[in-house]
């Protein structure tokens, strides 16, 4: 059968067998840890908390009551069924009316009500993976290059980089200025591709930022569309964490920016999602919003390759245009994600791990840089580790979002109950506690030299887990999804 | 036929100040790759037309006249008939009823509970596991359980739109082309060529044996596409055809795996219509005959891959369901990776995995459809013998392969868009014309005939009826009607009476 398998391989694409998926790198054995030890706070009370997972799971009763409310929104039940027929055969790639109303009035409150978006400007695809991916294809040719500040999301590489055959040329921040993105990186990092013959097309940024959790400032915006105005290139938004922002500063659109600029809106385009703002991966609501009509309606077309479901566009469509319900939701949301980070920070800070200021996002951004034996990604690597083997806790390490600085952790808060934050800090709590004990803070990590630094897999504590395995892996975390997965049925 | 060149859409204007990426350029010069069909919002893939000499405006104004002036039975009785669409309408009113026996599935609950949660937060490429399981019950039913389909081959993608493009994706790319048999559905030439460079080179079948694969197309096709320098990597069938309605034969289907086995290539087997089939011949599937065949566990076994999906099956397009079925791990494990571009959503698979887990469900659904469609489909045949015209004899699909070569002026294309034009404005029907299929042979359309209620498609008769009584065709000695196996077709010259046509000789068909 080898032979045969070999053979066939050869018949097969280069994107088919290689790796630009991303999802082969080592990064998985923190995913295997969770996966054959996953925390229940009765049945597996010893297990692994996965904290890589960035997930909104805070505001679910808000939207189960509203469903509750409104069984016509549901083209299945009695009160909605007369809808059923004209729902089910819709698949025009325009997408519903209503659906893309509420998106754009969304989009509008989360940016402070300071832009007015266009509902024919909507175009839907599937998720925001779906979204980058559309983007890339209708902005750049294989061999082309987009700038990305690190560190950035994971997943990226795949997105950007798999199907379509780009490169993505990295611009490097620093801590030592919050890793605020500069004009001289960006002007270094894209002469450096130019020195390599490397044709950058544009910059793609995530505002919020994953991992770190900030929003951006209004002068770095200007500056980036400035920046692209100048190399006459596109300017890419990821805005899918755009209403996680749960304190000030407050999240200002790039439509808002452009607003009051002079340049080229045929530049600049945003991607937007469902997936953490209302805390909806599953239902799969990318949206790309351009300001540039071939960008559109090329882009339109090709989301005949992710449709939103009729069935999810006509319930959404409903739920987005109850105003009242939004503005309750987003305000509710904000509070619970703001009490969550401060619990954690605050936690944190009381046993000396200080995070990066942050505001938004599902996560914090933690800094764990004292307690590397060096500055490297080695280091961080081993001290990942031992957190997951340890101290049980799945976490990202910076590595993996291409951060230049080693000794940085993602840590996501938003996807665990109350209970489990509390075991959560515990633990790490004593792990900080244990290591002042042994022998003063600059012995933690000759300490953990000692230990052994191979993962253990103990599989004898599964629970019973639900039908739909609820702790599946979010394609918006930096660990590659894993192959483990079981099915259940 | 010539080199055919594809129809402005969209212009694309000339812009300095920034750089689109050459896929759009291709966007513009390519027609909005099928944009047509879909700009229209709620047609079928339907877009693209080649021809070397007509001007775009021409097309687009045809479907634009549609959505002008839409026939509505009440409001608007002398609008346009809409039969360019293969969408299935018959059977509704069963899911409905289902959905009302099980409120559960409608509301995100099971037994009772709510499971909300867990579905707004289920992304898991691998699909919900009970889904997936009820899915390949569901083919193997189609399939009259000859086949076995297992749940871990399966990948989930957002319509088999998705599902073609992302086989493409893993099987080839630039450099590389898919043969397909003619006439063959318009989006493949986006699904298919647009994002991943991959081109199509056609099999040419023709009338002279209802359009089936032979041997020598097969060749001629490889030939082809050698002479153009482009590497084979498999054929790609639509089985039951769109748009011809029929069922490839065990022999067609033998021939194809000899083919694939013989050239090292894949095979790809769209089975969409493959609940569709209302008569005999039964459907055979590919993975019948390699069963059959004993070719299980050998290398050609791995290179047979099959789309699936249920927007014909089911009538459920808007819900984006398509699937992919591989014999080949690596293609499986690529494929689910790529799926993440368009998964379904969890709230819909949550639905059908709870419709087609009900068994005593799918088996009435898949009875009463297949009556429901065999019914209007002959209604349809016979408005059409009342007109004079005939179609190709068809067991299964949304549609019918009708036979409107007799009335063209001249055996070319230009002819069949004039006739197409005057069956749209005049006939106020919206049929597709079989260029935009690429069939070799001028004069064949494909009108569907499940998106309407039977009184509608009474009336879409009548008027063609009508208008075939009333225009001057070349006329044809009755010998030469009969004789549609001889390849050259001589000009007949023949003048319709004005009698009511139930006195015409009818043909046999």
């Amino acid at each position: 059968m080898e032979f045969t398998r070999n053979n066939n391989r050869q018949l097969l694409s280069k994107i088919a067998t290689n790796d630009r998926h991303g999802e082969n790198t080592p990064y998985f054995e923190g995913w295997k840890a969770y996966d054959s030890n996953p925390f229940h706070p009765t049945q597996n009370p010893q297990g692994v908390i996965q904290m890589g997972l960035a997930e909104n799971q805070l505001c679910f009763d808000l939207i189960e009551k509203w469903l509750l409310e409104n069984p016509d929104a549901s083209i299945c039940t009695a009160e909605g069924v007369d809808r059923f027929r004209d729902i089910a055969i819709f698949q025009d790639y325009h997408g519903l009316k209503e659906f893309r109303q509420g998106i754009a009035k969304l989009m509008g409150r989360v940016g402070g009500n300071r832009v007015k978006f266009d509902p024919n400007r909507i175009v839907m695809s599937g998720g925001a993976t779906g979204a980058n991916e559309t983007v890339m294809f209708c902005l750049a040719d294989p061999g082309d290059a987009f700038l990305v500040p690190s560190p950035y999301y994971a997943a990226f590489s795949r997105d950007l980089r798999w199907r379509t055959g780009l490169e993505i040329v990295p611009v490097d921040c620093k801590s030592s200025n919050n890793f605020r993105i500069t004009r001289t990186a960006l002007e270094e990092a894209y002469e450096k591709a130019q020195r390599s013959n490397i044709n950058v097309k544009g910059v793609i940024i995530a505002n919020p930022s994953n991992p770190l959790g900030t929003v951006l400032d209004k002068e770095t915006m200007r500056s980036l569309v400035s920046f692209v105005n100048d190399k006459s290139i596109h300017l890419v938004c990821d805005e899918i964490y755009a209403a996680t922002v749960f304190g000030s500063p407050r999240f200002i659109s790039i439509a808002e920016i452009i607003q009051d600029m002079d340049c080229n809106r045929d530049l600049i385009h945003i991607v937007y999602s469902l997936s953490k703002d209302m805390g909806l991966p599953g239902f799969r609501v990318g949206i790309i919003y351009s300001f540039n009509d071939d960008v559109m309606n090329c882009a339109r077309k090709m989301s005949s390759f992710g449709l939103v479901s009729s069935q999810t566009q006509f319930l959404l469509a409903a739920m987005l245009n109850d105003e009242e319900f939004v503005g309750n939701f987003l305000r509710e949301s904000s509070k619970r994600l703001a009490k969550r980070h401060h619990v954690f920070t605050k936690g944190l800070e009381r046993v000396g791990i200080s995070t990066l200021k942050s505001n938004a996002g599902l996560f914090f951004w933690m800094d764990m840089r004292p307690l590397l034996k060096e500055q490297t990604v080695q280091a961080e690597i081993e001290l990942w580790r031992v957190i997951i083997n340890k101290v049980k806790l799945n976490v990202s390490p910076g590595s993996s979002f291409q951060c230049s600085e080693p000794g940085w952790f993602r840590v996501c808060f938003a996807n665990m109950d109350d209970e489990t934050v509390q075991v959560a800090l515990e633990r790490i709590r004593e792990f900080m506690h244990q290591g002042k004990e042994e022998d003063g803070v600059s012995e933690k990590s000759k300490h953990w030299r000692k230990q052994n630094l191979r993962l253990s897999f103990s599989s004898s504590r599964l629970y019973n887990e639900s039908l739909m395995s609820p702790h599946m892996i979010s394609p918006h975390s930096p660990i590659p999804q894993s192959p483990l997965v079981r099915a259940r049925t | 036929m010539g080199d055919a060149v594809l129809i402005f859409v969209e212009s694309l204007e000339n812009k300095e100040t920034w750089k689109v990426s050459k896929l759009e350029e291709r966007v513009a010069d390519k027609g909005g790759s099928m944009g047509l069909g879909q700009e229209r919002g709620h047609m079928d893939h339907f877009g693209i037309l080649y021809s070397p000499k007509l001007a775009w405006t021409r097309f687009a104004v045809g479907w634009q006249e549609y959505e002008k002036n839409p026939y509505d039975e009440v409001e608007n009785p002398r609008g346009i008939i809409q039969m360019g669409l293969a969408e299935n309408q018959l059977s509704f009113d069963l899911l409905e009823s289902w959905l009302a026996k099980n409120p559960d599935a409608a509301s995100f609950r099971r037994d009772g509970q709510s499971i909300f949660k867990e579905l707004a937060l289920f992304q898991d490429y691998h699909g919900l596991p009970a889904f997936k399981n009820a899915l390949v019950d569901f083919m193997a039913e189609i399939r009259g359980n000859k086949v076995k389909f297992d749940p871990s081959r399966i990948v989930l993608t957002a319509g088999a739109t998705s599902a073609n493009e992302t086989l493409m994706f893993c099987l080839a790319e630039q450099g590389d082309a898919f043969l397909l048999p003619t006439p063959y559905y318009p989006g493949f030439d986006r699904d298919l060529k647009w994002r991943t460079g991959v081109e199509i080179v056609p099999i040419q079948c023709t009338s002279s044996n209802r359009f089936q694969i032979t041997a020598a197309a097969l060749e001629e096709a490889y030939e082809q596409a050698q002479r153009k320098n482009l590497r084979v990597k498999g054929v790609l069938v639509t089985n039951p055809s769109n748009p011809l309605g029929t069922t490839m034969t065990r022999d067609e289907l033998d021939l194809l795996v000899n083919f694939i086995t013989d050239k090292e290539i894949h095979l790809i087997s769209d089975e969409i219509y493959s609940g569709t089939v209302f008569s005999s011949p039964a459907f055979v599937s590919i993975m019948e005959v390699l069963k059959d065949r004993n070719l299980g566990k050998t290398e050609v076994w791995e290179r047979v891959h099959i789309v699936y999906s249920l927007s014909k099956d089911l009538g459920l397009p808007g819900f984006r369901v398509g699937a992919i079925y591989s014999n080949d791990p690596i293609v499986v494990a690529a494929a689910t990776k790529m799926s993440s571009f368009g998964l379904v959503s969890s709230q819909t698979q949550y639905l059908l995995s709870a419709m087609l887990s009900d068994k005593k469900f799918t088996k009435e659904y898949i009875a009463k459809n297949h009556k429901r469609l065999q019914k209007q489909r002959s209604k349809l045949v016979a408005g059409l013998e009342k007109a004079g015209i005939g179609c190709l004899e068809s067991n299964a699909g949304l549609f019918c392969w009708v036979d409107m070569r007799h009335l063209l002026s001249s055996d070319t294309f230009e002819a069949e868009m004039e006739l197409w034009k005057r069956i749209v404005y005049d006939v106020k029907l919206n049929i597709s014309p079989g260029s935009s299929c690429h069939c070799s042979e001028p004069g064949w359309f494909r009108v569907c005939f499940a998106n309407m209620s039977e009184d509608t498609l009474k009336l879409a008769m009548q008027r063609l009826k009508c208008f075939v009584g009333s225009i001057a065709v070349k006329e044809r000695t009755h010998q030469e009607l009969k004789n549609s196996r001889r390849k050259f077709r001589t000009k007949w010259v023949f003048r319709l009476s004005f009698q009511s046509f139930h006195d015409r000789e009818q043909d046999e068909r």
